[in-house]
């Protein structure tokens, strides 16, 4: 510990005021505390103390409840490639090329978002802030296996900049910075982020009848042609695959970390027990899906309407997005009643989108996306409810 | 109409180094001081004393321009060793020179059936010259109550919630009749009622539960229960216009002091604590006492904070520095300037959190575990993040995050129907404590009502 505090303490002077490096000062400030929390004391006047909690503890704390579905989405990449392509295959062969295909693209996402952080930083002069830890490791969660390197640099970019820096970084941002590099490349390249992309095959010939279809592939086709969807989701090459159990536990294609519902609740109960993640906002996403889907196999029509309701919370990215996407305090409502009502919409916009919207198969980012938007305005009236009862109090 | 009232928000911060209740033998302090800064809102200090001078105990020192009747008296007897001035020529800090023994100013001693005959301008004109104004603080502002104004009622809280606080039975004990006194000089300053509000969950001491002319309130719950701002939300809330006037037990019993012994007599039990303090216990001392004397040869080696108050809205003020006015608790706990190897990241149990993110495992030790915290800050400072948080720890309905927010961006019209005129700084030291953003959140709350009340 000492050798390291010497280390950094026989640079300090080149990124003090009138160093060399001066400028990069939020650089050196933003390695020091990853090694050492701060020597600052508490102001002369008010709290004389402080709770142990900072936003760097906070932020880790999300990192680890992405951890299992970081862990299964790297073995579920090798599974679905081995299964595609007919090979017989160990737990570790599966897990060995999804960490082939997933560590880079994690690598690219922090190396490009820090990058573009960092310049930020030395431009503006504000330390290095800890909301892209998190961010970093949803981008890459989010992205289909086969997205292309570049893409993901450039989704990144994107995000930091004009979701979060021009907004003042983080804390600012009003949309979640990980789903708007999403949403971006959907919009910029949507061939490389829709379709066949969710299984990664690399250059090896496929089993016959393969097909790389989704659920909600097989969901917008059955509603454009008026086909039975569950007719077509058991004819799938690959029996099983689209069970409900099968699909809870996310055995199937899909973006890297979000396809396994249950690695979804477990990152959930971490989230929820550290307090960290607002269980009002995950449990009325559920609850919303739930309700809208349920809604539509009453009014019936279609066979994807017809869909039954509790297929919704398992397949798509609904359980990641309720979870860890819809959960970010930044770009959520912020008033307690205003979360009910966030998370609840959200759900309901979710499985409107799916369902009416073909062009559309994946409802959850653009539901959150919009409600991001949409979260000032319902905290506008929370608050305005708040402030009438203050002064209905004065003339009574 | 007493009123019983159950707050489930909150946090109670335990920490070691409560005083036992006994009183230490100390010397008495050779230097004592009044600091004008220390009242809020108190624009210009006027002295009427200058260095050199000797004052009694009760001498007027100084008087605020804005409320010329109110005078600020010497709490001891001695001689004024130094007029400290700052800024153009403010008056920062009146030191005294105290004398071995206290000697008071006499005026007129009153029986208590003298006392019930005494109108409102009579005893605002005692009150007013006699030093013990300033213990009316009035909610809006915090500041010292004018005395042209008729508060709608008189909040007095029974019990300190903050941690380490000094036993309001303890230290007031034997002090019945000029708490009572005070009491029924008080009620003639309201239209409305004097409202006594004690622990539901503790023992009230007879002191309180025998006071009449006053409304009993119950009050349960965790930190602030004890604050008068949650208090008087929940029994007679503040509404713009409004104004309620708030005392401390000890400014009570110093009113009643004054009408029936005619001194102003200052006199307190003081509680010594922290963990830093050896043996933890109470001192008998007089406002602005200077620290030094009073805790020598009970602190323990090592870089100390020297805290006048708690260590929730407390001052630094160093080992010389002085009790001030309204503090009836010194606090000494250790700095924390000091890095820590992944400190942002290790388990711990040692560290006291409201949260349970990641490694914080405080939770899992009780509410009876008793901590040793220092000032170390635990991160640095961020933008807002976090929500819903603060509205856990301030039993109010109130919007905090968004009330920091309205002062931050200097909207008035935000701030007011926010409900800035509830809140004074105590209010909002939990938010502080617990933000994981590391604000200084009273300072703030202190900035947007000077702002709302000068503009």
């Amino acid at each position: 510990m000492k050798l390291l505090q010497k280390k950094f303490d026989s640079v300090k002077h080149h990124f003090e005021k009138g160093g060399k490096w001066e400028k990069f000062h939020p650089i050196y400030e933003g390695h020091r505390t990853i090694f050492f929390a701060p020597d600052l004391v508490t102001a002369k006047k008010g709290t004389q103390i402080k709770d142990g909690n900072d936003l760097k503890r906070m932020m880790f704390t999300v990192i680890i409840a992405l951890i299992p579905c970081l862990l299964f989405g790297m073995w579920n990449v090798g599974h679905q490639h081995y299964i595609a392509t007919g090979i017989d295959a160990t737990l570790l062969d599966k897990f060995l090329i999804g960490a082939i295909r997933t560590v880079p693209i994690i690598l690219v996402s922090y190396g490009v978002g820090l990058g573009t952080e960092f310049v930020f930083c030395v431009v503006r002069q504000h330390p290095v802030e800890e909301g892209f830890l998190v961010s970093g490791l949803l981008i890459p969660l989010v992205m289909p296996p086969t997205i292309p390197l570049w893409q993901v640099g450039m989704a990144t970019i994107f995000a930091v900049i004009i979701g979060k820096e021009v907004f003042g970084g983080t804390g600012m941002n009003i949309l979640n910075v990980a789903l708007l590099a999403r949403a971006f490349l959907y919009f910029a390249y949507p061939s490389q982020i829709s379709g066949d992309v969710w299984t990664y095959l690399g250059d090896t010939p496929v089993v016959d009848g393969f097909s790389g279809a989704t659920i909600l592939a097989y969901g917008a086709e059955a509603a454009a042609n008026n086909t039975d969807m569950m007719q077509l989701v058991a004819g799938h090459w690959s029996a099983g695959m689209f069970d409900f159990w099968n699909m809870f536990m996310g055995i199937m294609p899909g973006s890297i970390g979000e396809t396994s519902t249950l690695m979804c609740l477990i990152g959930a109960v971490i989230l929820v027990a550290t307090g960290v993640g607002s269980w009002k906002i995950i449990l009325s996403v559920f609850v919303g899906a739930f309700a809208m889907g349920s809604l539509f196999n009453l009014t019936g029509g279609n066979s994807f309407l017809q869909m039954p309701a509790h297929y919704h919370l398992v397949i798509g990215g609904l359980a990641f997005g309720a979870v860890f996407m819809a959960t970010d305090p930044v770009s959520a409502a912020h008033t307690e009643l205003g979360k009910w009502i966030y998370g609840f919409l959200i759900g309901v916009l979710t499985v409107l989108i799916r369902v009416v919207n073909p062009a559309y198969p994946e409802g959850i980012m653009l539901a959150i996306l919009f409600m991001n938007v949409f979260a000032p305005l319902i905290d506008f009236y929370v608050v305005e409810a708040n402030k009438k009862r203050r002064l209905k109090r004065a003339t009574v | 109409m007493s009123q019983t009232i159950k707050l489930n928000k909150g946090f109670t911060i335990n920490l070691a180094g409560k005083a036992e209740n006994k009183i230490s033998e100390t010397d008495h302090p050779e230097t004592f001081a009044i600091k004008p800064a220390e009242f809020n809102h108190l624009t210009t200090a006027k002295m009427l004393v200058s260095e050199g001078d000797n004052v009694k105990a009760g001498t007027p020192i100084f008087f605020e321009k804005t409320m010329e009747d109110v005078v600020f008296c010497a709490p001891v007897s001695g001689e004024i060793a130094e007029i400290k001035r700052g800024e153009k020529r403010k008056v920062m800090e009146i030191r005294i020179l105290a004398d071995k023994q206290v000697e008071f100013e006499k005026s007129k001693a009153y029986s208590n059936s003298d006392l019930s005959n005494l109108d409102r301008e009579a005893l605002q004109d005692i009150l007013t010259k006699g030093g013990v104004w300033p213990n009316i603080v009035q909610r809006p502002y915090g500041c010292v109550a004018n005395p042209s104004d008729t508060p709608k009622s008189i909040f007095i809280s029974a019990f300190d919630s903050n941690p380490q606080a000094p036993d309001y039975g303890f230290v007031f004990d034997g002090c019945e009749q000029y708490f009572q006194a005070g009491v029924n000089v008080l009620k003639k300053f309201t239209s409305g009622r004097v409202h006594l509000n004690t622990n539901l969950n503790g023992e009230v001491s007879p002191l309180f539960a025998k006071a009449e002319n006053v409304e009993h309130n119950k009050i349960s719950g965790l930190h602030p229960a004890g604050n008068v701002g949650v208090q008087i939300h929940h029994i007679d809330p503040v509404n713009k216009g409004d104004i309620v006037w708030t005392l401390a037990p000890q400014g009570v019993i110093e009113i009643g002091k004054l009408l029936l012994e005619g001194v102003y007599d200052t006199s307190k039990l003081v509680a010594v604590t922290g963990s830093q303090i050896e043996n933890p216990s109470y001192v008998k001392t007089y406002t602005g006492a200077c620290l030094n004397k009073l805790i020598s040869g009970n602190v323990k080696e090592g870089d100390n904070r020297f805290i006048s108050g708690n260590v929730l809205t407390g001052e630094s003020v160093g080992e010389d520095g002085y009790l001030s006015f309204y503090h009836q608790q010194i606090t000494v706990i250790p700095e924390g300037k000091y890095e820590e190897l992944f400190g942002w990241i290790t388990p711990t149990t040692k560290k006291l959190s409201f949260h349970k993110a990641f490694g914080l495992l405080s939770f899992l030790g009780g509410s009876n575990k008793e901590y040793v915290l220092d000032t170390n800050q635990h991160g640095e400072h961020r933008n807002f993040v976090v929500t819903g948080e603060f509205e856990k720890v301030l039993p109010m309905d109130i919007l905090p995050n968004y009330l920091f927010k309205a002062i931050l961006a200097e909207d008035f019209d935000d701030m007011e129907a926010l409900g800035i005129y509830e809140l004074v700084e105590e209010d909002v030291a939990l938010c502080e404590f617990i933000d994981v953003s590391k604000h200084n959140l009273q300072e703030i709350l202190r900035e947007g009502i000077e702002l709302i009340k000068h503009g």
